[in-house]
C-alpha cells in the first residue's frame, strides 16, 4: 500500500515530518516498507536567479554567471547556451549531490575563475534527458524557495506493509486514523453531505442467488450520473495516482481507483449507454460464460463465480475486475456506479481461479468496510461531479448491510497480564476511542468495547490487548527475564537427541564433513534406493528431479561426491543425520545418520601412500557410531546381507540378534555409481539411530572394574580355513573357547595362496590371556593354547597351520 | 713386586685412555679384570705370600683394580657421549615437511546454529521437541488458526502429497510451529519448548530455498506474558549475536497463531558493504512472535482461560548467515566441501553458555 505524505494530509492534520510519520507507523504494526522522498534528492537545490551573465575572460563557450539564491550573491561558471541574466534556474551549491551524475559538486576553478555551485539541465537533475541547457523555471518562481516545493515533487511517498488483517489501512483514511490515535495529529472528518438526487436512476440491481448463497453478494448499491464529460484528470489526481504507481485513465476510471486506495473502497462504473437493458442482475457465473476484461484479456465463468450481467451477459466479475464492453471511454455521458460488498472467501477463490490480482480484489478478499458502501459511492458522487460535471441521481440498493455489530466484553486488567504493561484505563479508553471503538459503561471491572464496522478482525479480548498495546508502544512494556524452575537447568536434550548430537559430533571427529541436503529427490535416483510408495510422491516438486520424498540420504550424498569431482575435489568424506521416508506417517520417518567416503583416503603424501577407501572404512564409521550411540558393542553381529544398492559382495548389515539392521554399510553397487556417473570407488554407511536400544533404566551400578596386576601374555595362532569362513567365526569360536583368560583377539594376518590349499584362507589371530588373581604359569598357558585351539577347529572345520 | 704393579697400572691406564670405542674397552676390561685378566692372574700369587706382605699387596691389588675399573667406566662414558654426539650429528630430518595426513571433519552450520538455541534456550529452561516433517493439515495450519481459505494454504506454497486413497493428502510442514501443536495436545502445560527442524515451501530462488530449516519456541503456563516474551528474546538475540547491549525492537505485526502479534529487529550497520550485527542507524527483522492464540490454545485442548504464553519463530539459516557472514542462502544446501570447510565447525566445538557460546573466530 502506498499513500503520499499530501495525500496523508486529506485526513490527518499534522504537521509531523515525513520520517517521525514513518517511524511511528512501523512501530504502531504498519511497517512501512520505504519511504521515496524526492525532496531529499534535491535537498539543498533552490531557485537561483541570474542577476548578470557575462563571457567567461578566457572560454568562448562558458559564461559566469552572478545568481541571486536568496542566501547571497555567488559566482556560477556555466556552459549552458541559454544562460542569460533574469533567467531563474535551478541552483545546487556546493557540497550538494547531482541527482543525474552522482556526484559531490565542489568549489572549483574553471579556467582560471572559481565557480561556487552549479545551475542544473533536466538531466543533471536525473528528471529527463534535455542536457540542451540548464532548466528555465517560471519567471514568478520565487528566488531561494526549495526547487522540490516549486517543480511539485516535495510529496514523499511513503509505502506500507500492510498485513492481512488490516483491511482497512488499504485505505489512506484508515492509516491516517490510526496515525491519530498514535498522537501524530488529528483526525478530520469526512464530508459526509449527500448529493442529492435529480432523477430516478434508470438502471437498477437484481440479486440472484440461491438462499443459502445469499452471502455471495449482501450488499450492492449504485446511482446513474448523467449529462457529464469524460476526460483526462486534473493534474493533482493524476500525480497522486502516478506517485503510487497507478497509470491514469481517464477522470472516471481515476476516481474508482482514488477510492480504493483512498477508503479502502472498491467502485466500479459502467457506461450506461453501453449497457444492454436497464437491469444489472448479480449472479453466479454459469458455465461457457465468458467475459472480455477491461485488461483486455478474455475469462471463463464458472458456477462459483459471481458476475453482474446484463441483458447480453456478465459485464463483470464482481469484486475482481470489470468488462470492456461496458467500461467507460472518453465518449461516455452516462455513468452507473458500484458500490457492492462481496464474500471474501470468494472473492479470493475467484481471483485465483481467474489468475487476477486486482485493487478490488486484494481490498474484498481482505473484508472491506461493511457500511462504506453508501458513504463511498456519495463521496464518489462528489468527486465526478467536480470533475466531470453532470446530475446524479437516486441511489438504488438490492439487499441490506450485513449486521456486523459486535460487542466485546475487556478486562482491562488483561493488558496487565497478558501484555505485561500498566496502562491507566483513562489511557485505554482515550486509545481505543481514538481507533473507532465505542467503549461503554463497564459493569464489574469489565469494559464493553464495541468494534467499529471497519475492524473486522478483532474479535476478542487479546486483539483489544494489541490494539491498545500497540498504540501505547511494545517498546514501553517492560522485559522480564525468563526465571526456570530451580537453579540448575534441567538436560534440553532427550536422549535420542543426545544420541544424534553425539552421533554428529563423532563422524565430525573421524574426518566427515557434515552436510544437509533436501528431504527430497528425483523418483529414477530413488528407485535405486528401495523407491517410494505413490503417497510419497509431491503433487506440486519444485523441479522435477525432487519429485518424491527420499527412501534414503545416499543418493544426495553421492551427488554430491560427483559434484564436487566436478569441482576438483576427488577424495570426499561427508555424512548426513537426516530424516528418510518409508511412508507418509509419522512412524515412517526415520533418523539415519549416513555418510560417503570415496576416492582415497588422502591425498599423495611423501611419508604415507594413500589407498582407495573400502568397505571397511565405511565398517568403521558405522561401528564408532554405534559405539557412540551405546550399542552393546558385544552382542552387534554382521551379516553381509546389505540392501541391493550396496555391492554384494562388499557389503553387510550390523544388528543385535535377528532384528532389524541397525546399520548397513559396504561400497556402493557398481551400477550406482555408474547411474551417478561417479568413477569411484566409493563406500557408505547408514545407521539407524532411532533403532539402538537404549540400556535399561533403573539397573543396579555395574560391578566395579579392577584391572588385572598381573602379567599378560600374548600367543599367535595360524588357522587354515575355508574361505568362506568369516574371520568372525574363528575369533568368536577361539573368544568361546577360553573365556576366562582371554582379553583380546586380534587378526593380525590373512593370507591365500602358496603354502595354502586352494579354497582355503590363513588366518593369523593374537590372543591376549590374562588372569584376574595370578601370574598365568607355562602349563596353564600351554592348555588355554591348547583349548583355542581344539576350539576354533571344532567351530570353523579348519586346522593350526603347521 | 710393587714395581711390577706400578708398571701394569701404568700400561692399563695408557691403554684405557687410548681406546677408540666400546669394543676395544670392553677387551681391555677383559684383559685386566676377567678371570683370566693381568690383575686377577697376579692375584691369584697372593695365595702364597706371607701374611703380611699378603695384606700388603692385597691392597695395592685391590686399589688398582678399582682404578682401572673407574678408569675403564669413566673413558665407557665419554666414548658413549663422543659416539651419541656423533651420531646426532648425522641424524636430521627436514622439520620443514608436511605432517602425515589426518582427516578434518566438519559440523554444518545450521547443526552448529542448533547447538547454540539448544545451549541459550536450554539455560532459560527449554527442552527440545520434534515432529514429523510430513504433516497433515490440521497441525500445519486448521489448528494454528489458519483458515481454509487462507492463502497460504494454496499449492504454490505449500509442497502437498499425491492424494491419499481415502482422498486426504498430506503435505510438507511449512513451519515448526506444528510442533507446538504435538506438544500441547494431549499434554499438561506448563510447556517450555523449542522446536528446530526442516520446513518446506514452494519457492526457490536467490532467497528461497524449497527446504529451509526453523527454530519455533512456546512457553505456556499460568502467567507468562509479553514481558517475559520480551525478556526471552531479547536474552537470546544478546547471547547468541555475542553483543551485550543488541538494540532489540518489537513492532506490532500479525500473524494467525498469536495475538498479540510482534515482529523483531535488531540493530545494525552497514559499513563498506559488510553488515555489522549492533548499534547502528539500522534495524533489521530478524523473527516473528507473540501471545499464543486462545483458539491455537483451545485446538489443542488447553483452556485459555487458565493458560497463556508465548510462541516464537525463525529462520535458522537466516540467522547463521548474519552470525557468520555468509552470503548466500542456497549454498547452505549445495554439498560444496569447500565451503563446508570454510563455514563448518570443528567436532569439539560443542557450544555452552558458561564455556562461552562460541570460539572467537
Amino acid at each position: 500500500m502506498k499513500l503520499t505524505l499530501s495525500w496523508l494530509k486529506d485526513h490527518l492534520e499534522t504537521a509531523a515530518p515525513v520520517q517521525a510519520i514513518a517511524e511511528k507507523l512501523s512501530m504502531i504494526g504498519l511497517e512501512v516498507e520505504a519511504v521515496n522522498d524526492p525532496a531529499a534528492t534535491f535537498a539543498g537545490f533552490v531557485v537561483g536567479q541570474v542577476i548578470e551573465a557575462r563571457r567567461h575572460p578566457n572560454a568562448d563557450r562558458l559564461s559566469l554567471c552572478r545568481v541571486e539564491t536568496g542566501r547571497g550573491v555567488v559566482e556560477v561558471v556555466c556552459g549552458a547556451p541559454n544562460a542569460r541574466t533574469g533567467l531563474k534556474g535551478v541552483y545546487a551549491p556546493v557540497g550538494s549531490t547531482i541527482p543525474g551524475t552522482g556526484l559531490v559538486l565542489k568549489a572549483a576553478r574553471i579556467r582560471g575563475v572559481e565557480s561556487h555551485g552549479m545551475l542544473l539541465s533536466l538531466r543533471e537533475l536525473g528528471l529527463g534527458e534535455d542536457h540542451a541547457g540548464i532548466v528555465e523555471l517560471d519567471p514568478g518562481a520565487p528566488v531561494g524557495a526549495p526547487f522540490a516545493e516549486v517543480f511539485g515533487l516535495a510529496d514523499p511517498v511513503i509505502e506500507v506493509a500492510v498485513t492481512p488483517n488490516r483491511a482497512d489501512c488499504l485505505g489512506v483514511r484508515g492509516i491516517a486514523r490510526d496515525l491519530a490515535a498514535a498522537g501524530m495529529g488529528r483526525l478530520k472528518p469526512l464530508a459526509a453531505a449527500p448529493v442529492p438526487a435529480r432523477f430516478q436512476s434508470p438502471v437498477r440491481w437484481r440479486l440472484d442467488f440461491p438462499a443459502a448463497a445469499a452471502g455471495a453478494c449482501p450488499f450492492i448499491v449504485g446511482r446513474t450520473i448523467r449529462g457529464l464529460r469524460n476526460g483526462p484528470s486534473p493534474g493533482w489526481l493524476k500525480a497522486r495516482l502516478e506517485a503510487i504507481g497507478l497509470r491514469p485513465i481517464s477522470a472516471l476510471v481515476d476516481v474508482t481507483n482514488y477510492f480504493a486506495y483512498d477508503l479502502a473502497r472498491p467502485l466500479h462504473v459502467y457506461d450506461v449507454e453501453r449497457l444492454a437493458g436497464r437491469e444489472l442482475v448479480v449472479r453466479f457465473g454459469r458455465r461457457g460464460e465468458r467475459l472480455l476484461a477491461l485488461n483486455e484479456r478474455t475469462y471463463e465463468a464458472d458456477e462459483d463465480m459471481i458476475v453482474i450481467a446484463d441483458a447480453a451477459g456478465p459485464q463483470g466479475f464482481g469484486g475482481v475486475i470489470g468488462g470492456e464492453a461496458t467500461g467507460c471511454t472518453g465518449a461516455t455521458t452516462s455513468v452507473f456506479l458500484e458500490a457492492a460488498l462481496f464474500d471474501p472467501v470468494r472473492i479470493a477463490a475467484t481471483g485465483r481461479r481467474l489468475g487476477i490480482q486486482s485493487d478490488a480484489r486484494y481490498r474484498f478478499e481482505r473484508g472491506v468496510d461493511p457500511t462504506s458502501a453508501m458513504a463511498a459511492a456519495e463521496a464518489a458522487t462528489r468527486m465526478i461531479l467536480d470533475l466531470c460535471g453532470g446530475e446524479a441521481s437516486d441511489i438504488v440498493a438490492a439487499g441490506a448491510e450485513p449486521d456486523w455489530r459486535r460487542t466485546i466484553a475487556f478486562r482491562p486488567g488483561r493488558i496487565a497480564t497478558l501484555g505485561g504493561a500498566q496502562v491507566p484505563e483513562a489511557e485505554v479508553v482515550g486509545i481505543l476511542a481514538a481507533l473507532g471503538f465505542e467503549v461503554a459503561g463497564r459493569a464489574s471491572g469489565t469494559l464493553s468495547v464495541a468494534v467499529p464496522s471497519w475492524r473486522g478482525d478483532v474479535a476478542g479480548e487479546p486483539d483489544l490487548v494489541e490494539e491498545v498495546l500497540r498504540i501505547w508502544g511494545f517498546d514501553r512494556i517492560a522485559t522480564v527475564a525468563v526465571a526456570r524452575e530451580g537453579g540448575l537447568p534441567k538436560a534440553a536434550l532427550g536422549p535420542m537427541q543426545r544420541r544424534v548430537r553425539s552421533a554428529r559430533r563423532v563422524l565430525a571427529g573421524r574426518g566427515l564433513v557434515e552436510t544437509v541436503s533436501f528431504s527430497f529427490v528425483g523418483a529414477d535416483l530413488a528407485g535405486l534406493f528401495g523407491g517410494v510408495p505413490d503417497t510419497l510422491r509431491l503433487a506440486n516438486p519444485i523441479a522435477s528431479d525432487l519429485d518424491v520424498m527420499r527412501p534414503s540420504l545416499l543418493p544426495h550424498l553421492l551427488a554430491a561426491v560427483r559434484r564436487n569431482a566436478d569441482r576438483g575435489v576427488a577424495d570426499v568424506a561427508l555424512f548426513e543425520i537426516g530424516p528418510q521416508f518409508a511412508g507418509d506417517r509419522p512412524e515412517d520417518q526415520a533418523r539415519v545418520a549416513a555418510g560417503v567416503r570415496a576416492g582415497r583416503t588422502h591425498a599423495r603424501h611423501w611419508a604415507q601412500s594413500p589407498r582407495p577407501v573400502d568397505a571397511m572404512d565405511a565398517k568403521a564409521d558405522a561401528l564408532a557410531l554405534l559405539a557412540a550411540a551405546g550399542a552393546p558393542m558385544a552382542a552387534v553381529q554382521v551379516a553381509a546381507e546389505a540392501p541391493p544398492w550396496y555391492h554384494p559382495g562388499k557389503s553387510g548389515v550390523l544388528r543385535l540378534g535377528p532384528k532389524a539392521a541397525l546399520a548397513h554399510f559396504g561400497e556402493l553397487h557398481p551400477r550406482v555409481l555408474r547411474h551417478l556417473d561417479l568413477a569411484g570407488p566409493a563406500a557408505g554407511f547408514e545407521v539407524f539411530v532411532e533403532r539402538i536400544p537404549f540400556p535399561r533404566a533403573g539397573r543396579a551400578a555395574p560391578a566395579p572394574f579392577r584391572p588385572s596386576p598381573y602379567q599378560a601374555v600374548e600367543r599367535d595362532f595360524a588357522f587354515v580355513v575355508a574361505r568362506e569362513v568369516p574371520a568372525e567365526a574363528v575369533v568368536r569360536a577361539a573368544r568361546a573357547a577360553e573365556a576366562m583368560l582371554i582379553v583380546e583377539v586380534g587378526v593380525f594376518d590373512l593370507y591365500e595362496g602358496t603354502g595354502i590349499p586352494a579354497g582355503k584362507k590363513s588366518l593369523a589371530l593374537s590372543v591376549k590371556l590374562q588372569a584376574t588373581d595370578r601370574t598365568l604359569t607355562e602349563a596353564e598357558i600351554e592348555e588355554a593354547a591348547g583349548r583355542i585351539v581344539a576350539g576354533v577347529e571344532t567351530a570353523t572345520g579348519g586346522t593350526l597351520r603347521g | 713386586m710393587m714395581q711390577d704393579l706400578e708398571t701394569l697400572r701404568t700400561e692399563l691406564l695408557a691403554e684405557i685412555a687410548a681406546a677408540a670405542d666400546l669394543d676395544r674397552l670392553e677387551a681391555l676390561r677383559v684383559a685386566a679384570l676377567g678371570r683370566k685378566g693381568a690383575i686377577t692372574e697376579r692375584m691369584k700369587a697372593l695365595g702364597a705370600m706371607a701374611p703380611e706382605a699378603r695384606r700388603a699387596a692385597g691392597q695395592a691389588f685391590n686399589a688398582l683394580k678399582e682404578e682401572v675399573a673407574a678408569a675403564i667406566e669413566a673413558r665407557r662414558t665419554g666414548l658413549a657421549e663422543a659416539d651419541l654426539e656423533a651420531r646426532l650429528a648425522a641424524e636430521r630430518i627436514d622439520i620443514t615437511l608436511p605432517v602425515r595426513p589426518e582427516a578434518e571433519g566438519r559440523v554444518h552450520p545450521i547443526s552448529q546454529t542448533v547447538d547454540e538455541l539448544v545451549a541459550i534456550f536450554g539455560e532459560m529452561g527449554f527442552a527440545v521437541a520434534e515432529g514429523p516433517d510430513i504433516e497433515d493439515d490440521f497441525h500445519n495450519f486448521t489448528a494454528l488458526n489458519i483458515p481454509p481459505e487462507h492463502p497460504a494454504r494454496q499449492e504454490h506454497d505449500t509442497f502437498y502429497l499425491r492424494a491419499r486413497a481415502d482422498g486426504s493428502r498430506m503435505l510438507l510442514r511449512t513451519q515448526t510451529s506444528t510442533v507446538q501443536i504435538r506438544t500441547m495436545t494431549g499434554a499438561k502445560p506448563p510447556f517450555r519448548i523449542i522446536a528446530p527442524g526442516r520446513t518446506y515451501r514452494c519457492d526457490s530462488d536467490a532467497t528461497h530455498s524449497p527446504m529451509f530449516h526453523q527454530v519455533e519456541g512456546l512457553m505456556v503456563d499460568e502467567t507468562t506474558h509479553m514481558g517475559h516474551l520480551k525478556g526471552c528474546l531479547v536474552d537470546f538475540l544478546r547471547a547468541f549475536f555475542d553483543v551485550d547491549d543488541l538494540p532489540v525492537r518489537f513492532r506490532p505485526s500479525y500473524f494467525p497463531f498469536t495475538e498479540p502479534s510482534a515482529e523483531v529487529d535488531i540493530g545494525c550497520r552497514r559499513e563498506g558493504g559488510e553488515l555489522l550485527i549492533g548499534h547502528g542507524e539500522d534495524w533489521m527483522e530478524i523473527l516473528g512472535c507473540g501471545m499464543v492464540h486462545p483458539s491455537v490454545l483451545r485446538n489443542c485442548g488447553v483452556d485459555p482461560e487458565a493458560y497463556q504464553g508465548f510462541a516464537f519463530g525463525m529462520g535458522i539459516e537466516r540467522i547463521t548467515m548474519l552470525k557468520y557472514g555468509i552470503p548466500d542462502l542456497r549454498t547452505f544446501f549445495e554439498s560444496d566441501l569447500r565451503w563446508l570447510r570454510r563455514y563448518g565447525f570443528a567436532a569439539l566445538d560443542l557450544p555452552c553458555m558458561v564455556g562461552g557460546l562460541q570460539e572467537r573466530r
